[in-house]
């Protein structure tokens, strides 16, 4: 058995051509309390669908880009970001 | 005052944004404007779907248009993209720059529509006259880096 206090729940927003290959506009990921962005990634990677995301997409935490090793905490908006085509 | 950025989901005004940047001080007054484009990559183009992840492009749109202002000597920028369905010919975002003189102007335009199309989270969808729909790629990359 786990302790619940140290398990949290991080809903990942996604969007276009991933929201399409996810099926869905946001996940939910269950994670330790003290995982970083690799962990939301390891996470989504097990999801059907997930074949069609490049190996190390961008994420953002809190609306600014975020590295693979950045902390992901409970209530953060995490969001992984397709390549960007605006303009 | 009208917003350093904004996302809007009907025709940009265009004179509204070089109204906002026309000042006394300011002897150079640049537009640029981004429109859809008929043919991309040899594909007939029908029209565009813009999405974004709205409040972070908002962020990211207002910080593009402050660095610029402390990269271009204080350069008035105001930025305005639009989201939704549209049509070819249609203005995706305008750009609004203005300085004392026309140098910074002209290099804080092109600085601008660069970080755009760099960082900001905003995606398109083409639609071509076959019916199919595919959301573009620009760099065509597979394995993006982060980008700051």
């Amino acid at each position: 058995m786990y302790d619940a206090s140290t398990r949290m729940t991080v809903t990942v927003l996604l969007f276009a051509s991933y929201a399409e290959a996810l099926g869905a506009a946001s996940l939910d990921v269950e994670l330790d309390d003290d995982s970083t962005v690799e962990d939301v990634l390891a996470q989504i990677r097990a999801r059907p669908g997930a074949d069609r995301l490049p190996p190390a997409p961008l994420v953002a935490v809190n609306q600014r880009y975020a590295g693979a090793g950045s902390a992901v905490r409970e209530g953060d908006e995490v969001a992984l970001i397709p390549p960007v085509a605006g303009g | 005052m009208t917003p350093l950025a904004t996302l809007v989901r009907a025709p940009i005004d265009v004179l509204a944004l070089v109204e906002a940047v026309s000042s006394a001080a300011n002897g150079a007054v640049l537009l640029f404007l981004g429109a859809v484009r008929q043919v991309n990559d040899g594909r007939d183009v029908t029209g565009i779907d813009y999405a974004a992840y709205e409040g972070m492009a908002l962020r990211e749109l207002q910080a593009i248009a402050e660095e610029a202002a402390v990269r271009f000597d204080s350069a008035d920028v105001r930025i305005v993209h639009r989201l939704g369905e549209l049509g070819v010919e249609e203005v995706s975002v305008a750009i609004a720059v203005a300085h004392a003189h026309r140098d910074a102007a002209y290099a804080a335009s092109r600085w601008v529509i660069e970080e755009l199309k760099r960082r900001v989270p905003i995606w398109k969808r083409e639609h071509y006259v076959d019916g199919t729909r595919e959301w573009v790629d620009p760099a065509g990359r597979v394995n993006a880096e982060p980008v700051r």
